[in-house]
């Protein structure tokens, strides 16, 4: 501490590793909160649904969706990240993910959502196998924080089915 | 800045940027605003900075008290020792 530069050396390094330490804690903070979001689902309408020349199923749907997001955030979020993930069994795969909507939410005050919309991208499976599919609508989340770990949940609604016919 | 000085300032640093990293969190945690947390803390980070770099006068508190140079040339200077390699051949011959 002997001269000028020294001593703001010192001030910075230890003012960094100090501003290091309020991160990592703010970043721990954030496991006290516990978010209880809620989320509906409805398919209104099935658009159309056919089988493409080259054997994929594909469908539309209208979807409506109500969403209250507001717990998630807390005083180190940046940003939460969703989306509607269409989610079925097939013979070949156990678990298939098709995004069938997204959205980024920048604030608590644009987390309490109502969206009436088809779907953004496309529903079509890898093969032949939607013709009467049961399949979980599942609304995913990830939470973007300011600083630290990033949290990711989802919430399964279950008891969509695909029609029997294409049309 | 004397040695008591230095000391000071070292310790004044230390403590004042943990206070002030403390008050921003608790602050910030309590507001709900990570951004105020941050202003918090930059503000102290500044004021730190001032109170405790500069050479401020009362670092210079205890200045040291040296010996008089009288009292210093009571005692021998250390006088150069002639180089070693030289001695050590005369001796062997």
């Amino acid at each position: 501490m002997h001269s000028f530069v020294y001593r703001a050396n010192a001030l910075l390094t230890f003012a960094v590793t100090i501003l290091a330490v309020m991160c990592a804690m703010a970043s721990f903070s954030d496991n006290l909160n516990v978010p209880s979001p809620t989320a509906e689902v409805q398919v209104l309408n099935i658009n159309w649904f056919q089988k493409h020349p080259n054997g994929n199923d594909e469908v539309s749907l209208t979807l409506n969706m109500s969403a209250n997001l507001q717990s998630m955030f807390t005083w180190n979020t940046k940003q939460v990240f969703v989306f509607i993930a269409a989610e079925y069994e097939t013979p070949l795969n156990s678990l298939n993910q098709v995004s069938l909507w997204d959205g980024i939410i920048p604030s608590k005050e644009h987390a309490k959502i109502w969206i009436h919309t088809t779907n953004k991208y496309r529903f079509s499976d890898q093969g032949s196998n939607l013709r009467g599919k049961e399949f979980n609508l599942t609304l995913h989340w990830h939470v973007m924080p300011k600083t630290g770990k990033m949290f990711a949940d989802k919430i399964v609604m279950t008891g969509y089915r695909l029609p029997d016919e294409y049309r | 800045m004397d040695w008591q000085g230095q000391k000071l300032s070292e310790q004044l640093m230390q403590i004042l940027l943990v206070l002030f990293a403390t008050v921003a969190f608790v602050t910030g945690y309590l507001m709900g605003s990570f951004q105020i947390m941050l202003f918090i803390y930059a503000a102290g980070v500044i004021l730190t900075t001032l109170i405790t770099v500069p050479n401020w006068p009362f670092f210079n508190r205890h200045p040291l008290q040296w010996l008089d140079p009288i009292e210093a040339e009571h005692y021998p200077k250390p006088q150069p020792v002639a180089s070693k390699k030289k001695p050590t051949k005369q001796y062997q011959k």
